[in-house]
């Protein structure tokens, strides 16, 4: 007879849904303070290593190296998310996913447009490389990435809402780009979709830390700046790895959910 | 007024930069916001913060900043000292709060740039 966990399985398997291994906070080179290894060939390796079903590409105020690395992911079974860390203007960090490409560009589009007129200091900040599927080298993003836009954090949810995407506060336990840091709380009414941990402590003392934050519903991610750094630690279970399937698991609809394993 | 004279005068910890110290102070700017540091604050001036983190290193580097003055006991990671040492940008550490370390740089003669 089989037992209750093997029945669920099988039964979720018939309605479609399925379990996977998601790591939604992910830099390339071209995000200035990223290591070169960050490369479209070794993000799929190391993420297919790691078991991750599921990543998004999430570069400093630029989406120019997504589509590279979801050439790289073609054929292995690794989904790519489009997807940006927006800098607000309170200084606070947010992942910005998309379903496609083309809603990312438009984002990309209105996130350059509020950035300062400034060119990126290679020797101070770091490189911005925009590289192939194979991590051949295309061009130097010219522009200061590691900066604020001027949209702020209200903007930037309801922009990318709009355009069809979904908003995750990144790394709110850290000190420094966080929204509980820098805002004191999660403001009321934002329409984000979740709130991201950083795995600098755990889930529970991070609740313990900030207590606002008990109810909504969390993913931890690596913020890989280095390949080592990408990590398997959010389950979340789907029909697909869609911008609408992620929302319903967020919200803990029709079976799909989202689970924490350290 | 040099920067050693001002970490002398607010006892405040010297955690990187040593060999920048003798260099003249020419006002003082606070904000925890880097933008607005990137946009108001001027080369020479001692910036008062309470971020600890590897971009005030890097903004106080662009913006050839005289000191970083980091308050309320925050302490920036070896990555950040190292860097600071490398781009020659002096951190200085406090337990008070940027008002009151303000208030003594105030007090010192060091004014606001704008």
């Amino acid at each position: 007879m089989p037992d209750e966990a093997t029945r669920k399985a099988a039964h979720e398997a018939a309605r479609g849904l399925r379990p996977l291994w998601a790591d939604l906070h992910v830099h390339t080179v071209l995000s200035p303070c990223a290591e070169v290894e960050m490369i479209p060939p070794f993000i799929v390796q190391r993420a297919r290593e790691l078991g991750l079903g599921l990543i998004a590409i999430t570069d400093h105020n630029t989406g120019e190296n997504v589509e590279a690395v979801q050439r790289a992911a073609q054929g292995s079974g690794l989904a790519v998310l489009p997807g940006m860390e927006v800098q607000t203007r309170e200084e606070v960090h947010v992942l910005c996913l998309f379903d496609t490409l083309d809603p990312l560009l438009d984002w990309q589009e209105r996130v350059y447009g509020s950035l300062p007129p400034l060119k990126n200091r290679e020797d101070v900040f770091g490189a911005q490389f925009v590289v192939d599927e194979t991590g051949e080298f295309i061009c130097m993003n010219e522009r200061l990435l590691l900066a604020s836009t001027s949209l702020s954090i209200e903007d930037v949810v309801s922009g990318v809402g709009e355009l069809g995407g979904l908003t995750i506060a990144a790394h709110v336990n850290r000190p420094a780009y966080s929204l509980l840091i820098n805002l004191g709380m999660v403001p009321p009414g934002l329409a984000l979709s979740a709130l991201e941990l950083s795995h600098h402590m755990t889930p529970e003392e991070a609740i313990a830390s900030f207590p606002q934050i008990a109810g909504w519903p969390l993913v931890l991610s690596g913020d890989a700046h280095r390949l080592s750094e990408m990590r398997a630690n959010t389950l979340i279970t789907v029909r697909e790895p869609s911008i609408a399937e992620l929302a319903m698991a967020f919200r803990q609809e029709g079976g799909r959910r989202v689970k924490l394993l350290l | 007024m040099t920067v050693q004279e001002i970490a002398n005068a607010l006892a405040l910890e010297v955690a990187a930069g040593a060999a920048q110290l003798g260099r003249d102070v020419t006002g003082g700017y606070a904000s925890d916001l880097l933008s607005c540091v990137m946009a108001g604050a001027q080369a020479g001036n001692a910036w008062v913060t309470l971020q600890a983190h590897l971009n005030v290193v890097a903004v106080a580097a662009l913006l050839d900043l005289a000191c970083v003055i980091i308050t309320e006991g925050a302490h920036p990671d070896s990555d950040s000292i190292a860097r600071a040492n490398e781009e020659g940008v002096p951190i200085l550490l406090t337990e008070e709060s940027t008002f009151t370390v303000v208030g003594k740089l105030h007090q010192l003669g060091v004014r606001g740039s704008e």
